[in-house]
């Protein structure tokens, strides 16, 4: 070992005090009114299919559906990495930014084949997102099952 | 005569030349201040391929071609490629030649790939072990994008310590005999670990490695940072820049007139986003192909100390949680009276 | 009065997100993973429920919703089926979105080529 831990930590508090910081504030505001912008749009969606007569569960699937939709397209044309450099967790957060994490990869990943590459590689992001919410699911329901 | 001097540094004694060299980038290289010093400028990153992988490949095989089409020399009197890049398996330079049937050695340096290829090389041809050897590294955004970050369609924002994989091949050949600048020494790095461990933070890790290195060449050599006309290390960008040159002051070295980073020159801050500068095996290889060797040749620097650097991570060691070793080669490269 | 209130709330979750992402440098992938869990626990003590009956999709669009939607759908099963339903409720709730990116992801591999950034 050539470097003990103190030096390591000498150099890396040394690192921290010289690089350059995200603009945290201004990312903020950025993804304030990006994330609201689609929730806004999510709304109208909901909306519109309550108007249509769709029962709150039902307009809420068909606002995921359809933003999801978008996302894809998005997506596929670069878009939507473009938004996501301005907008940052302002295009990660909604459901738009779930569709991309899965879309992205299944598109970038194709070339090693529809099994192996598409397929797996679809839910690289998505995988754990749905693994542990499942599992959370799972302790919600019986520690509600058991006081229930 | 000493063929090393103290303990990291070789002396080259027969004079191999860097006879000529040859660079290809991709479009966002060629929208950059050193556009008009390399040779091919593809304007497709795909370069005419179906996959990122099979792009880069391409450009190391259009390359190499170009560089031996330039020297109008053939295939058959090359006596050994000594290459290597980013990818898994040093695939993108692999196979990229696979069709030119010439002897091979594949070397992994991460973005260190072209000062290693260069001292291996001058060490064959100084040894008198071969006559005409090539060096060369590549790397491609995309394809580095894919294997150690995050496909490319991905909403992302890149920290502002990031920096930008530079697309494109750079080769030259070291010849025994011939015009051009001669390989002189050739200051074999040790591997550092600062305990560095974000990726998004390359500069920050491999600053303490060219730190290394270049104080051990001037140590092993004798030499003074005022020696040379330009020190150029690889891709430690803006913030590896500073904290290179502070390291270096507290060593007793001042850097401050001739030092300059591959990565700083090959991209413009402020209209290309690329945040702290360029990066990759590419970075190095063609700044010094294209834009270093061009100054050379013109006799407008003499005497350049180039220092690449490079990050040994994987996408395995840093998800289990380990920090990032790093290691610098430095080369002096000399025009002779 | 809704889109305001939506605005407001989907808003301030991203700005959450966002700090998440540059103080503590984590991956995107993380930060979902995180809200995910957020969503949903904070959907079983009760208190997303509230927060979605203000905000409208303000609270359901972003991934905390997806986390509360299957915190609903799990607590809902276990009325209907008992424990049963602990196992089924949370994907049940969460079929059709999942569905649809997959269907959506699929397809638009198939048409879309990778892009340079």
């Amino acid at each position: 070992m050539i470097n003990s831990k103190e030096e390591k930590q000498k150099y890396s508090d040394m690192v921290d005090s010289m690089a350059p910081k995200s603009p945290i504030f201004s990312n903020c505001i950025k993804a304030f009114i990006s994330g609201g912008l689609i929730c806004i749009l999510g709304q109208f969606i909901n909306n519109m299919a309550q108007n249509y007569g769709l029962n709150s569960d039902d307009a809420s699937l068909v606002t995921s559906v359809v933003l999801i939709f978008i996302s894809a397209v998005l997506t596929g044309f670069g878009l939507y990495g473009k938004l996501g450099k301005f907008c940052g967790a302002g295009t990660i957060v909604p459901i738009t930014g779930f569709a991309n994490s899965m879309v992205s990869p299944a598109i970038e990943f194709k070339k090693e084949g529809m099994v192996f590459g598409l397929g797996a590689k679809m839910f690289i992001i998505a995988g754990p997102v749905i693994i542990y919410g499942v599992l959370s699911s799972i302790v919600v329901g019986f520690i509600y099952y058991l006081l229930g | 005569m000493d063929k090393r001097l103290g303990k990291q540094t070789l002396k080259f004694d027969n004079c191999p030349v860097i006879t000529e060299t040859s660079s290809i980038t991709g479009p966002k290289e060629g929208e950059g201040p050193l556009s008009s010093y390399f040779d091919i400028i593809r304007q497709d990153v795909l370069n005419g391929c179906e996959s990122w992988e099979k792009a880069e490949s391409q450009y190391v095989h259009d390359n190499i071609k170009h560089l031996c089409e330039k020297a109008k020399t053939k295939f058959e009197d090359i006596d050994y490629i000594i290459s290597g890049d980013l990818l898994n398996q040093d695939s993108g330079t692999m196979f990229g030649i696979r069709d030119f049937g010439v002897p091979n050695l594949g070397i992994f340096g991460a973005c260190s790939t072209m000062g290693e290829a260069i001292g291996l090389g001058a060490i064959l041809v100084d040894g008198g072990y071969a006559k005409k050897v090539i060096s060369s590294a590549s790397s491609h955004f995309c394809s580095a994008e894919k294997q150690f970050r995050f496909p490319l369609d991905l909403g992302t924002q890149r920290p502002p310590t990031s920096t930008w994989t530079v697309t494109g091949a750079g080769s030259l050949i070291i010849s025994d005999k011939g015009n051009g600048p001669c390989v002189t020494h050739f200051t074999v790095g040790k591997i550092i670990d600062m305990g560095i461990k974000d990726p998004n933070n390359m500069g920050a890790a491999m600053a303490p490695a060219a730190v290394e290195t270049i104080y051990a060449h001037f140590q092993d050599t004798g030499r003074k940072p005022d020696y040379y006309d330009v020190i150029a290390t690889g891709d430690l960008g803006y913030l590896g820049k500073e904290i290179l040159l502070k390291m270096l002051t507290e060593k007793g070295l001042d850097l401050s007139k001739n030092y300059t980073d591959c990565g700083i020159e090959i991209f413009d801050k402020e209209t290309q986003d690329t945040h702290c500068g360029g990066s990759g095996c590419a970075c190095s290889a063609v700044t010094f192909c294209g834009y270093f060797y061009d100054k050379l040749m013109k006799k407008e620097i003499n005497r350049i100390l180039f220092v690449p650097t490079g990050a040994l991570m994987s996408t395995t060691t840093s998800q289990q949680g380990e920090s990032i070793p790093s290691i610098a080669y430095a080369v002096s490269i000399e025009n002779m009276e | 009065m809704d889109y305001v209130r939506a605005f407001i709330v989907g808003g301030l979750i991203c700005v959450i997100g966002q700090i998440l992402i540059d103080k503590t440098k984590l991956m995107s992938g993380r930060i979902l993973v995180i809200f995910v869990i957020a969503g949903c626990i904070l959907g079983g003590l009760g208190i997303y429920e509230a927060l979605a009956d203000f905000g409208g999709a303000g609270a359901t669009v972003p991934l905390t919703g997806f986390g509360y939607n299957l915190a609903k759908g799990v607590m809902k099963e276990v009325d209907n089926n008992g424990l049963i339903g602990v196992l089924t409720g949370g994907l049940k709730a969460s079929a059709g979105g999942i569905s649809a990116a997959i269907l959506f992801a699929f397809l638009a591999s198939l048409v879309f080529e990778p892009k340079e950034k």
